[in-house]
């Protein structure tokens, strides 16, 4: 099957799409993120998924633990003590599409301004970021496959198919995020049991035309569904702004079509470091060196060919 | 609210949040209670707002603050008194506001006492009864008029009425004022005097606030507002479960109303009502002394006749629109009578039941365990969680003849008599239970159509998704029914007392599946014309209502709400198709009314404050107030009117008095009438507070209600204590203060949460949470077990160290706060999770004008490791009784003597302190608690 | 215990400044096959990322290690095995050494029949185990793989099948032995057949492994097919030196040697190439079997030199102990992978490094 293995590229059309509409997906802004889990049980709500066991982890305020094979959306909480408050919002309207938005008069000072400037530093931060999978343009997960059970939808999204997956496991092992899983249990009892399961960016409601359930719920518009361009341009408007105001921390995750994973479907505004929130620092889809892999692998069996017929040259001594 | 403005509800809309310029969150942890209206907070924020949050302990609220300023639990009148002193000693109030739209310059009695000079009460206060008499609040030269004590209201929590009206004053348009508001005792400078003691460096010493801090928040408030700008406070449970929960939110409105943030855009004072109708539950109220609207119930001996009644609700006298009490109370008798109901007969008012005292909830289970209670309906509530003082709770249930719970699950309150604590300490069995519990399932909000009344006062019409599974059955069907059967058994009975049943007007129209049809009640609601050419038709407004029996209506505030045949409550109109203030989007009360008292958005000669507050304005040619809002004003009312000399009710509301449902149409700074407990919010110390009262020596609120039993009682006081011989002794038995709260991931008592798997596993176990500080104190892990211990109970939680807990140094020392959420229990069939129960631990002391418990603040103590089970745990809990001594006087003296000696005291009691909290675990291991004993 | 926060406090994940994350001077290792070095390991290389500090989200897994249980070490073991005996059994049958050739090709079926099972055990839906053939996929070696075995498999059995022909073929009626001749003269096609599988067979599991985001797995691609070639190459030539006839496995003794030499020759190059991984070959249960497999390997092959002159039963249990060295080396690549998958150290580590260096990765 041909694919390109690595480098920026539309996936959708790459996958054999024709007339593919645009690629969607998420921006997860977690500067505005409240950490009520809306998005977490609105998924599993419109997923049916398991539930996912009754630890109290004592992190902070998560007990899912990670995303997996019946936690396709989880809340991530770092408490940060020793760090300036630094979760802070920008200042530009954005429409919630409830009733109640004045027009904005832009004229005005920013009321920040003319709150006093922090002496004394507040010393705490409190992260927390819904994560969920990235929808890689280069997928690990769905290169791997070797039931074609995972596939490119058209609108460049990675989902299983249930009834194809035959659990050989592989794609847990390729996903560079550490998204995908196999869901455990016996197959009466649970469903799909056996089965890999991940986010399906809810390939069902927005193939009605209808926004993911996590992002429907989301209250604050931490989650925002759509176009991946147009979000990748929001995210990176949105980072600018928080940079004016002295937010030095924020960044894009995921939005760089020439990163190890060819930029991602989903995306996160971060307010630290990648690994803080759980992330690869530098994820890097492991088939960008599957030629080569391929070619060492071609070298060893070589190698075992020449030895054994090294092992008969020259008759018995 | 209903004392300062005229009305209990919140005064703007969530929406409208995102219009400030500064939101201050006190005493609510929005963000994870009340996330979709916590949107508009963000909205705000991401508009440049400057968002502040003070609160005890560091909650996903305070993450997305601006700043997050801790607070010791209980002090926060200390806090925002001195805001209040912040802003007058250096005249950053909205001077042209505070003389036009509230009662700052009215001039007060002579004979009025603060509570500097009382130490601690205000004049009028009546040890014998623990009430005040208000007489010598009143503005000068006018009489107060009414003969009902104060002791008396508090029995039936007449606080309560002000929900859509303040209260009554007669003449009180003619009251005597100075424009200048510096004569002495006018209420502007006796506002000035009350708080001139509340200065920073006690915020520092007894709120445990930093100087850099407060100033902070009061730039941040005093910044934004004024002509230009607006805040926002937004409160809910974190201010009202205290006993002086009320007064707590008058120095929140005496602040809005000196910087002018009353009934603009932006401003106000948003009460952040619980459960999904709790404002529909006290419109039409389940409250015990309330009738719809706000209507006092009747009690036995002050209210005998429909005369009495309404002489004590209104007098014709005074201003605005409660003169027309009448009306609304004919029609409402009228709505549930009908043709029985006549002019003859005082329209059935005899038919009223009278209250004939405290029949509150807490109230009430104690008469349980006094066996004066046989039978008892259980609906939508759990109190075997949710109430406070657990133990009290099941102990009246398990007295109670019968029992009837309607709930979705089976919660703890119907299984208590097999599966409680006391069964499992084996106090109980449940062969020694005789209650008799049926169990009814009921029909979710899904399934069931009907309306919801939020915080903002919108009803929102909700449509039947799926039919009730198997024999659930909603509220309105049960009680139908009910009804139906209790007048088939009585039918022809010629009783005297059977007619309020049988001439009850019982005839809904039923949808094939048998359902009433609720629209058909929501319509009574509203009510009709019932003569002339109009009979029939809905009534469209209030103002319609008569009393002489030619109109109907079953709430008045609600009336307009089918208004034009149509279901207001039911309209979704679009944002997009609409202003931003969506009129048309659900249905407010009173009249559609967005923002309340929006007459004081325009300046006293109805022009707008500033462009960019616009909201309504006087539009003189077309003789009319405009703006995208309904007026809360007489829609023709030029801002130039005068009331003539004699006028009354609506019409001697002058055209600059914005508050119509106040008696004298201004915001009250002071108020004279309407609050059990002072005029002027004034610091007491909670029930079990663990600080002394900087200010006096009556260290709890005088009035607040207090029930001694040994069933209930209270840790010596650990502040000043002269009263108290044992807590001097051993103040330190119960060192620390805890709180309690919820979290996102769970509702109230658990039953919508914890039978709920999706729910259940994001927050799977009960836990403390502490600061690394006192987990080092005392020993306790991360995710160990801790016990804690109050006087009332012992539960064990998990621990989270975390540094979202802060210590705070209150008066010279350090001071530990632990956090509790409530939404555990143990019992209940088919939670997925269960735990020890946090209101285990709390005891009962309610705040007199609402009869809110108190349970923001209790005394425990706190160490490592499970809680033993069965006997022991019962000695446990006696243990640090006998120990701390209290008895059931203890904490319980509502006025606290005054004692030359106890400074010395203090100091005695400091050292005895530090003994005490090092020698309790030694105590307690006496009787073998310790982790063997606790596996389950 | 203590708080997450204090933990991490103490772990220095929470500087209190945020740590310089400028590009520094791009820096490469050098050395076969393009070494890189990582600090971290402790083995006195150059210390570039101390090893305390790297962030993870309350220590947990960044990328989730295969869900797969023994029966996968267990698989690539048989896997081998198979594979280096077709090519013993295919030698055999040239060189004419019938009692080589039959045991190689029963040793053949036997493995693959072992793996076969190994592999659809350890599947989620065994009962789905055809999906594997519903398309070719090159991206992934384990469709490739699957091929692979659905063309070694038959080939193979059939060639160990027809070493039965010519004893089956006498106790027939007259009427069948044709169709019994005909198997016997299939042998040596399929035999060769299943021989040009066996290469791919025995280094696609290797490629399989390397093509994952499994840290210690995908650092060693380069060398971990080499190191596979080699332990087939010793375990097949092991269980020659037990069971084929003393005086026709002489092949095998060299096969045993070489093998064992190349195993060990390109897992120490491995060890390099894999950068801070290469640790958990050296502690913990990854570092038990490693140990194990080194010292069996080498045993082995040393024992087998001498082998020829001492007998059989020393060729037994050099045998032997090649075979229990391969086991071992599977078995300790696997769990390396597996560890490095649930420690986030393994993926934070050499990421942040590589962006330290200024070298994120682009395409
Ligand atoms: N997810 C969820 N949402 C809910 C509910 C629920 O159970 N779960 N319940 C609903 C109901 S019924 C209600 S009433 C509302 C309640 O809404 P909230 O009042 O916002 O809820 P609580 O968690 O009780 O918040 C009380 C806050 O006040 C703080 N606090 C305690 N004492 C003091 C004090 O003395 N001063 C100050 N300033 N703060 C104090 C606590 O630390 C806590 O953060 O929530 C509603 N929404
Ligand atoms: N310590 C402490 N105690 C508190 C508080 C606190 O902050 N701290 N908060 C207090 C507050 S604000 C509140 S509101 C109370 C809440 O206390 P409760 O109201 O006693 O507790 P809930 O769990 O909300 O009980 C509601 C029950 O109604 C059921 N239910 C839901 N829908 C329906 C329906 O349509 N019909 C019927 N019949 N039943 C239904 C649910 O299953 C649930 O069991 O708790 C109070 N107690
Ligand atoms: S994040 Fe993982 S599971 Fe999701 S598409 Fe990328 S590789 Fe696949
Ligand atoms: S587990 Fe299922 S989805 Fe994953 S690689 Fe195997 S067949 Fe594909
Ligand atoms: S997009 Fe759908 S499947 Fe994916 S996390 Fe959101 S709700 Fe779940
Ligand atoms: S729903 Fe939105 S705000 Fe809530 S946790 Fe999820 S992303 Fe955060
Ligand atoms: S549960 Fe209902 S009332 Fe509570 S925040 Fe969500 S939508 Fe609002
Ligand atoms: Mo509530």
């Amino acid at each position: 099957m041909p694919n390109s293995l690595f480098g920026p590229l539309d996936p959708a059309p790459d996958a054999g799409w024709q007339d593919a509409p645009d690629r969607k997906g998420f921006l997860t802004d977690t500067s505005v993120c409240i950490g009520c889990k809306a998005c977490e049980v609105a998924c599993k709500e419109w997923n049916q998924l398991p539930e996912d066991g009754l630890d109290l982890l004592g992190s902070s305020f998560d007990n899912s633990k990670s995303l997996g094979a019946s936690t396709w959306r989880q809340v991530k909480f770092i408490e940060q003590p020793g760090r300036a408050d630094d979760t802070v919002l920008g200042r530009q309207p954005v429409d919630l599409g409830m009733p109640g938005l004045r027009p904005n008069d832009a004229s005005l000072p920013g009321a920040l301004d003319a709150a006093p400037a922090a002496d004394g530093k507040p010393d705490f931060r409190w992260l927390m970021s819904s994560d969920v999978c990235k929808h890689c343009t280069h997928a690990g997960c769905l290169d791997v496959c070797p039931t074609g059970s995972l596939f490119r939808t058209e609108f460049g999204t990675v989902v299983v198919q249930d009834e194809i997956c035959n659990g050989c496991g592989y794609c847990v092992a390729a996903c560079p995020f550490g998204v995908i899983e196999r869901r455990p249990g016996s197959k009466g009892e649970v469903t799909n049991a056996g089965v890999a399961q991940k986010c399906t960016l809810c390939y069902d409601r927005i193939g009605a035309g209808q926004t993911p359930a996590c992002a429907q719920a989301c209250p604050t518009e931490s989650i925002q569904f759509g176009d991946v361009t147009e979000l990748r341009e929001r995210g990176r408007a949105r980072v600018a702004t928080l940079h004016e105001q002295g937010y030095t921390s924020a960044r894009m995750y995921g939005d760089d079509p020439r990163d190890g994973v060819g930029g991602t479907g989903a995306m996160f505004l971060l307010l630290d470091e990648p690994e803080v929130y759980g992330l690869p620092p530098d994820p890097v889809v492991t088939t960008k060196d599957l030629a080569d892999i391929f070619r060492k692998g071609g070298v060893g069996g070589l190698t075992l060919l020449v030895g054994v017929a090294l092992s008969f040259l020259g008759g018995r001594r | 609210m209903g004392a300062s403005f005229g009305r209990g509800g919140a005064t703007n809309y969530v929406q409208d949040l995102a219009n400030s310029d500064c939101i201050v969150i006190q005493g609510s942890n929005m963000a994870e209670a009340h996330p979709v209206a916590f949107q508009y907070v963000v909205e705000a924020k991401r508009r440049g707002a400057t968002v502040i949050h003070v609160d005890p302990r560091f909650s996903r609220t305070s993450a997305l603050a601006h700043r997050h300023v801790g607070i010791r639990a209980g002090s926060d009148i200390v806090f925002l008194g001195a805001i209040i002193n912040a802003i007058l000693s250096k005249d950053l109030h909205f001077e042209e506001y505070v003389r036009a739209y509230t009662n700052g310059p009215v001039i007060l009695r002579e004979d009025f006492q603060d509570v500097d000079e009382l130490d601690g009460v205000f004049s009028g206060y009546d040890p014998e009864t623990a009430s005040y008499d208000n007489d010598t609040w009143m503005y000068a030269d006018i009489g107060d008029g009414t003969e009902e004590s104060q002791a008396s209201k508090q029995e039936r929590a007449a606080g309560d009425e002000h929900g859509s009206g303040g209260p009554t004053l007669p003449s009180a348009h003619r009251v005597r004022r100075d424009e200048s508001m510096q004569d002495p005792r006018c209420v502007f400078q006796v506002l000035k005097r009350h708080y001139a003691r509340y200065t920073p460096e006690v915020v520092e010493q007894t709120c445990g606030i930093s100087r850099e801090d407060f100033d902070y928040v009061v730039q941040a408030m005093t910044r934004n507002s004024g002509r230009e700008r607006t805040t926002a406070f937004c409160y809910a449970v974190g201010w009202t479960q205290h006993s002086v929960g009320a007064q707590y939110i008058r120095t929140a409105c005496i602040i809005q109303l000196l910087l002018g943030n009353v009934g603009r855009p932006g401003g106000g004072v948003m009460a952040l009502r619980g459960h999904a109708s709790i404002q529909g539950s006290t419109d039409i109220p389940t409250l015990f002394n309330l009738l719809p609207g706000y209507l006092p119930m009747p009690k036995a001996g002050v209210h005998e006749s429909l005369k009495d009644y309404l002489g004590t609700i209104s007098t014709h006298d005074q201003k605005g629109f409660w003169t027309k009490a009448d009306t609304y109370t004919v029609s409402l008798l009228k709505a549930w009578w009908g043709e029985a109901a006549t002019a003859d007969n005082d329209w059935c008012y005899d038919y009223l039941p009278r209250l004939t005292g405290d029949h509150g909830t807490y109230r009430t289970t104690m008469d349980m365990i006094d066996g004066k209670v046989e039978g008892y309906f259980l609906l939508g509530q759990n109190p075997a969680v949710a109430s406070a003082h657990g133990r009290l709770q099941r102990d009246g249930l398990a007295n109670l003849k019968w029992l009837v719970v309607r709930d979705l699950r089976l919660i703890e309150s119907a299984t208590f008599w097999h599966d409680s604590p006391e069964i499992e300490s084996g106090e109980r069995s449940p062969e020694t239970i005789g209650t008799e519990v049926f169990f009814f399932p009921a029909a979710s909000h899904v399934e069931k159509a009907g309306t919801f009344t939020q915080t903002q006062r919108m009803l929102q019409w909700r449509e039947q998704a799926v039919l009730p599974p198997g024999d659930a059955q909603s509220e309105l069907d049960f009680f139908h029914e009910v009804g139906v059967r209790l007048r088939r058994r009585l039918a022809g009975s010629t009783d005297q007392r059977d007619r309020p049943l049988l001439d009850l007007t019982w005839d809904y129209p039923v949808d094939e599946h048998g359902e009433v049809d609720g629209e058909a009640v929501l319509m009574e609601i509203n009510g009709r014309y019932l003569t002339g050419d109009k009979a029939g038709q809905p009534l469209p407004l209030f103002t319609e209502m008569q009393a002489d029996g030619s109109t109907e209506g079953g709430c008045w505030i609600y009336t307009g709400v089918f208004k034009d045949g149509v279901n207001q409550a039911n309209r979704r109109k679009p944002r997009f198709d609409q202003d931003e203030t969506a009129l048309e989007w659900g249905w407010c009360w009173p009249a559609n009314r967005r923002i309340l008292y929006n007459r004081a958005s325009a300046d006293p000669e109805g022009r707008p404050w500033s462009e960019r507050k616009k909201h309504l304005w006087w539009d003189a040619e077309a003789g009319r107030w405009a703006g995208p809002d309904v007026p809360d004003f007489p829609a023709d009312r030029d801002p130039a009117y005068r009331p003539p000399e004699g006028a009354t009710g609506p019409a001697a509301i002058a055209g600059d008095d914005p508050f119509i449902m106040q008696a004298d149409g201004k915001g009250w700074l002071f108020a004279p009438k309407g609050l059990l407990d002072g005029p002027l919010p004034s610091h007491y110390e909670p029930q079990e507070g663990r600080v002394r009262n900087p200010f006096y020596s009556q260290q709890a609120s005088p009035t607040r209600k207090v029930y001694e039993r040994p069933d209930n009682l209270t840790a010596p006081s650990r502040g000043r204590p002269p009263e108290d011989e044992v807590a001097r002794e051993h103040p330190g038995v119960y060192p620390f203060v805890f709180t309690t709260y919820r979290l996102t991931e769970h509702h109230t008592a658990g039953g919508m949460s914890r039978w709920l798997p999706y729910l259940a596993e994001l927050q799977p176990e009960m836990f403390c949470e502490v600061s690394p500080e006192l987990a080092a104190e005392r020993g306790l892990e991360h995710l160990g077990w801790a016990t804690l211990v109050s006087p009332r109970s012992a539960i064990e939680t998990r621990v989270l160290v975390t540094s979202r807990m802060k210590p705070l140094t209150v008066d010279g020392r350090t001071f530990h706060q632990i956090g509790l959420p409530y939404h555990w229990a143990t019992g209940g069939t088919g939670a997925v999770v269960s735990g020890d129960s946090a209101n285990d631990l709390m005891g009962v002391t309610l705040d007199p004008n609402v009869l809110i418990q108190e349970s923001k603040v209790g005394a425990c103590d706190i160490r490592p490791g499970r809680r033993p089970r069965g006997p022991e745990l019962l000695e446990l809990v006696d243990s640090y009784r006998r120990r701390s001594g209290v008895t059931e006087e203890t904490g319980n003296e509502l006025r606290s003597g005054v004692d030359a000696d106890h400074v010395e005291q203090e100091r005695e009691t400091k050292v005895k302190e530090r003994d005490d909290s090092g020698a309790d675990v030694k105590g307690a291991s006496e009787v073998g608690h310790d982790d063997k004993n606790g596996d389950r | 215990m203590t708080n997450p926060a204090q933990q991490e406090t103490r772990e220095g994940l929470w500087p209190d400044e945020p740590r310089d994350r400028g590009p520094r001077k791009a820096r490469r290792g050098s050395g076969v096959f393009g070494v890189r070095r990582f600090a971290g390991n402790g083995r006195g290389e150059e210390s570039m990322v101390p090893e305390a500090e790297f962030t993870s989200y309350y220590g947990r897994p960044i990328v989730k290690p295969a869900p797969w249980s023994d029966e996968i070490p267990a698989y690539l073991f048989v896997g081998g095995l198979a594979a280096g005996s077709s090519l013993l059994a295919a030698g055999a049958d040239l060189a004419d050494l019938p009692g080589l050739r039959r045991q190689s090709r029963w040793t053949a079926l036997g493995s693959i029949g072992l793996a076969t099972y190994f592999l659809v055990a350890d599947l989620g839906r065994p009962e789905r185990f055809l999906n594997m053939l519903r398309m070719v996929k090159l991206t992934s070696p384990m469709s490739v793989g699957s091929w692979i075995l659905a063309g070694y498999g038959p080939l193979a059995g059939v060639a160990a099948v027809a070493e039965l022909a010519g004893p089956v073929e006498e106790v027939l009626p007259q009427t069948l032995k044709p169709a019994a001749r005909l198997l016997g003269r299939a042998g040596r096609p399929a035999g060769l057949g299943a021989a040009f599988f066996a290469p791919p067979l025995a280094a696609y599991t290797a490629v399989l492994l390397g093509n994952t985001a499994t840290p210690a797995w995908h650092s060693a691609y380069k060398e971990l097919p080499m190191v596979f070639a080699g332990s087939a190459a010793a375990a097949a030539a092991g269980a020659a030196m037990i069971a084929a006839p003393h005086e026709q496995a002489w092949p095998a003794g060299r096969l045993a040697v070489g093998g064992a030499l190349w195993e060990l020759g390109s897992a120490q190059v491995m060890e390099h190439s894999m950068g801070l991984s290469a640790e958990l070959l050296h502690e913990g249960e990854a570092g038990r079997w490693w140990t194990a497999s080194k010292a069996l390997t080498l045993g082995g092959a040393a024992l087998s030199l001498v082998a020829g002159r001492r007998g059989k039963p020393a060729a037994a249990v050099a045998g032997a102990a090649l075979l229990a060295g391969s086991v071992c080396t599977r078995f300790a690549i696997f769990r390396a992978g597996i560890a490095s998958a649930k420690d986030p150290k393994y993926t934070v580590v050499p990421q942040r490094a590589r962006l330290d260096r200024g070298e994120r990765t682009l395409g």
